[in-house]
Formats: structure tokens, sequence, C-alpha cells
């Protein structure tokens, strides 16, 4: 795509989210450039999956949020996947009942270039084999490694400009989260612009062009991720040297 | 044992019928967790609507297949409409309401069809016409198929033949059964949620009206309570086969229709509809997941 990494494809400003009484994203801004790796970091509950919820509209939310230079509160959170903005949830979210195909064609329901979507789910099989041998095996069957890889894919088939991911690396094994990121490399390579939601904060640094360490509902520090990786408070809480 | 066969094919004839309603209640539940008391009302309301498209039509004497067709498109776009219509002005304004407040409403709304059909069509009982031909087509030694068992069963299957084409084959189908599993997921992926729980109220009712007018040719009463007894016993059908469980459901309603028939054969038909409250206390005390329902913990 040859882009500088400047244009912002996602801009947030003020961004606040109650749940009840709950004081969840206490006025957050950032923003996403075309091309980049952005990844949030943050304990526990500090609202890293708050953030990626409210910017698919899946919870009520104040503040602003343009994609694409377009107010993303005009557009419903089921036309938003269609508009480029696509999201592996936390825990995967796999249709437990749906076979591993039909996950992934799920992934397309927003598209209908037939024989387009026929490559782009050979491209998936290419990426994760494993998948191609289960295909027509139900999804909740998948071991945790299969189902991330799975719901990476099904995220993928929307052909997003920008993608989400929540935990990609929660709960696998070493050598399948460098596999992982190495995936997600690569489809940055091709275009896609990504936000990275992580606990696994020394890799996601390593992978990501800047990052925002999230701290209850606040955006406590921002930087490149090389630069953060070196950062003597980043050091403390969340790399455990 | 000689009347053994008899029954036997009464209660597959019963018990189809239960299946076109059960998989009302069981697609509605599997979307929304919602119990949908006005199912039975709906199956009510188609059979009205065929009577009165018979009478409008003059449809009364004129016996034979298009007749048959008129009437089972009258039932099946009347409560595809009604199902709809229910769906979208008192559930769908519940959306986010606790559970047992929809509940509530599903009770109101058959309350509401019920006394609405008293009004309007009267409590008197009403003669369904009986457009197709009630003949013996095939006898054994110890058993009799009528026509109207073979039109039963072979309608039945057809139309679970379509209705899983469009679950496990098309787009919708599965857009459905995603919804059905993880709403908000399938909202990720580009799927209207509302598009699909309108779609399947409109898929159940139909179903429920293709059961209408089936009922109506075998036994041609038409009057506003009908629908309790049969939707009760379609709802318990469901629940033994598992409510949400499509196949479930099926199953669930011929066992029912199989039993039913056989205490009539062999005990009494005085313990005709104790039956289907004795197979749901059993139920729910052996297996409250039904047959083939998945147990609460394996349903994410
Ligand atoms: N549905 C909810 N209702 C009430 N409070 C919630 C809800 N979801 C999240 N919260 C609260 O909001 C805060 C942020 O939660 P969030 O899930 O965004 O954290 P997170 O950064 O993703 O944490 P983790 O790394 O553990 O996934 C937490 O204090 C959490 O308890
Ligand atoms: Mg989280």
């Amino acid at each position: 795509m040859g882009t500088d990494r400047s244009t912002p494809l996602l801009q947030v400003n003020d961004l606040q989210v109650y749940y009840g009484a709950i004081y969840a994203i206490r006025g957050i801004t950032f923003v996403v450039n075309e091309g980049e790796i952005v990844s949030l970091i943050g304990a526990n509950g500090a609202g890293k999956t708050t953030t990626l919820r409210a910017l698919s509209g899946l919870i009520p939310s104040t503040g602003k949020m343009e994609f694409c230079g377009k107010d993303l509160r005009k557009i419903p959170t089921h036309q938003r996947v269609g508009r480029g903005l696509a999201q592996s949830p936390e825990g995967r979210g796999v249709f437990p009942g749906l076979t591993v195909r039909e996950n992934i064609e799920m992934g397309a329901y927003c598209r209908r270039d037939v024989a387009q979507i026929a490559s782009d789910m050979e491209e998936c099989y290419q990426l994760f084999p494993k998948l191609r041998d289960r295909r027509a095996q139900l999804a909740g069957t998948l071991s945790g490694g299969e189902q991330q890889m799975l719901a990476i894919s099904r995220a993928l088939m929307a052909k997003p400009r920008l993608l989400l991911l929540d935990e990609p690396s929660l709960g696998l094994a070493p050598l399948i989260v460098a596999q992982i990121f190495e995936i997600i490399q690569r489809v940055n390579k091709k275009g896609v612009t990504i936000l990275l939601v992580e606990q696994n904060a020394r890799m996601a640094l390593k992978q990501s062009h800047r990052a925002y360490v999230l701290e209850t509902g606040r955006i406590v520090l921002e930087g490149m991720g090389h630069d953060l990786l070196e950062n003597d408070q980043v050091r403390r809480s969340y790399l455990g040297v | 044992m000689q009347d053994f066969a008899q029954h036997f094919i009464n209660g597959l004839s019963l018990g189809s019928i239960y299946a076109l309603i059960a998989l009302g209640y069981t697609m509605v539940y599997g979307i929304l967790q919602l119990i949908n008391f006005a199912h039975s009302d709906v199956y009510m309301m188609g059979a009205f609507c065929s009577y009165y498209a018979a009478r409008f039509l003059n449809l009364n004497d004129s016996q034979g297949l298009p007749s048959f067709v008129v009437l089972l498109m009258s039932s099946i776009i009347g409560c595809a409409i009604l199902g709809f219509l229910i769906e979208r002005l008192a559930y769908r304004p519940l959306r986010n309401a606790p559970k047992l407040n929809v509940l509530i409403a599903a009770i109101g709304v058959s309350l509401l069809l019920q006394y609405t059909g008293q009004s309007v069509f009267g409590d008197d009982p009403k003669v369904f016409p009986t457009v197709l031909p009630n003949v013996p087509v095939l006898e054994g030694s110890s058993f009799t198929v009528h026509s109207l068992d073979l039109v039963v069963l072979g309608v039945t299957l057809l139309t679970l033949l379509v209705l899983n084409l469009l679950i496990f084959r098309t787009r919708i189908g599965m857009a459905m059964r995603a919804v059905s599993q993880n709403m908000r997921v399938a909202s990720l992926m580009g799927v209207n949620p509302n598009r699909i729980i309108s779609a399947t109220f409109i898929l159940g009712s139909a179903l429920a009206g293709v059961g209408s007018v089936l009922v109506g040719l075998k036994y041609p009463k038409v009057e506003p309570l009908m629908g309790t007894m049969i939707g009760m016993k379609a709802f318990i059908a469901a629940v033994l086969g598992g409510i949400g469980n499509l196949s479930g459901a099926v199953l669930g309603a011929v066992l029912m229709g199989l039993s039913e028939e056989m205490v009539v054969g062999y005990l009494s038909s005085t313990y005709r509809d104790a039956l289907a409250f004795g197979i749901l206390i059993a139920v729910l005390i052996f297996k409250p997941a039904g047959l083939l329902g998945r147990s609460a913990t394996e349903k994410v």
C-alpha cells in the first residue's frame, strides 16, 4: 500500500464508557494511522476490551469516534464491518455449533464477491493449514489455539481496513504465540491496519509501531513501541523487570 | 396387539402435526431464550385465516388440491404476518429488558389474541372446510391408511425438508444459527440481529400455519381457544426433545404423538392429556436438558 503511516484512519476523542455506575473508560483520546500496528496495553480491568467494544458499537459510549473520516456513531454495529472495521473479540467468540468452514464464511457475511471470497478462504487455509484439515469439524471442538486461529481468519475474511484484535495470544503456547504475531505482521504488510490489545506487553510492544498504556480507564503513557520497551514505568509495571 | 399398526399410523400423523408447532417454540427459544406463549394463538389465527379465506372464495364445496393450496397459503401468510408483528410490536421493545418481563408480555399477547378471537369470530366452533376427501387408500389386515394421513405426513415431511435446506444450506440459515449461538459476535460479522429474529418469527409462525390447516382437515373444528391444548403439547414436545434443538423438537413431537395414541389405544382416552404432563414432569426430573438438548454448562 506504500503508506507513510501518518494518515489517521481511526480518531478517538474523549471516549467515555459507563457500565451502570462503573466508570470504565474515563475520557481517552488516541489515533490509529493508516498502515500502523498500534497496541493498547494495560493490567486486567484497565478497560482495553471495553474500548474495543465501544469502537464496534457493542456498548453505549460518549465521545468522538471517527473512522475513515466518518462519524462511527452514525453507523449501526452490524454495518461497521462492512465499512472496514472488523473485530476478533476477547475469548475468540467462534460459533461453536457452526463448522470451521461456516465460521470462516460468517466472516465474509458482509461481502458479496463470491469468487474473491473463495480465494480469500483459500488464503486463510494457507495461513493456517490446521484449519483446512478441520474445516468440516464443529468449531466448538477445536483446541483453544485452533479457535484463536479461526477467530483471526474469520476477522480477516471481512477484508477489513482496520482489524481490532483482543488478546490474540491469550492462553497459547509460546511457539503458537510467535506464529500468531508473525501472521499479524504479514497481514499488516498487506495493508491492514491493526489495533492490538494485549496482556503480553513485551511481545506487543516489540511488534507495534506505536502503543498506548491504559490504566483504570485512562491513557497514562504513549509512544513508539520500542521506546516504551525501554521506559522505566512500563518495565516495572508491565514487563516485570 | 393387533391394532398396533393403526395406532402407530395415527400417532405418527398426530406427532408430525405437533412437530410443525413445536419447531416454532424451539426456534424462538433458540434465538431469544423466550417461551413464546403466543405461538399457540398464532396457530389458532392461522386456522381462522384459512376458514375465512375458504368462505370468501367459496371453497367450501370445491374439493381438491387447488383449494387445499389456497387454504395453506392463506394460513401461512396470515401466521407469518402475525408472527412478525408480535415480535416487532411486543417483544422487540423489550429486547434489553429482563427475561421475565418478556415472558409476561408473551402471556399478554396470548390472552390478547384469544380474547380478540372470541370477540371478533365468536365463541361458537366453526366447521373447517374439508377440501380434501378422507378416503381409505391402503387397507391392511389390521389397519387402514386414510388419504388425510398421507397428506399430513407428506406435507410435514416436505416442510421439514425445506426447513432443513433453509437452515443448513442458505446464507440466512447460517446467520440464524450464528445469531442463536452468539448474537453479539454475529453482529460483529455484519448480521443484523433484528432482521434474523424477524425471520425466525416469520418462519416459525408459518410452520404453525401449515400445522393449523392439517389439523383443520383432520379435526374440522375452528374456535378461538383451539390452540391452548395443542400448543401446550407441542411445547412439551419441544422440551422433551431439548428446547432450542430443531431435530429434538421433531423427535419429541413424534414420541409425543405416538405415546398419546398408544395411551388412547391401550389404556383409556381419559389419560390422553395427562400423559403429556406426565412426560413433562419426567423429563424435568430425569433429563432436564431434554433428549437431544445440551446441558446448561455446555451452552456458552
Ligand atoms: N459488562 C460489564 N458490566 C460491568 N462492568 C464491566 C463489564 N465489563 C467490564 N466491566 C468492568 O469494566 C472494567 C474494564 O473491563 P475490561 O474488560 O475492559 O478490562 P480489560 O482491560 O479488557 O481487562 P482484561 O485484560 O482482564 O481483559 C473492569 O473494571 C470491569 O470490571
Ligand atoms: Mg479484556
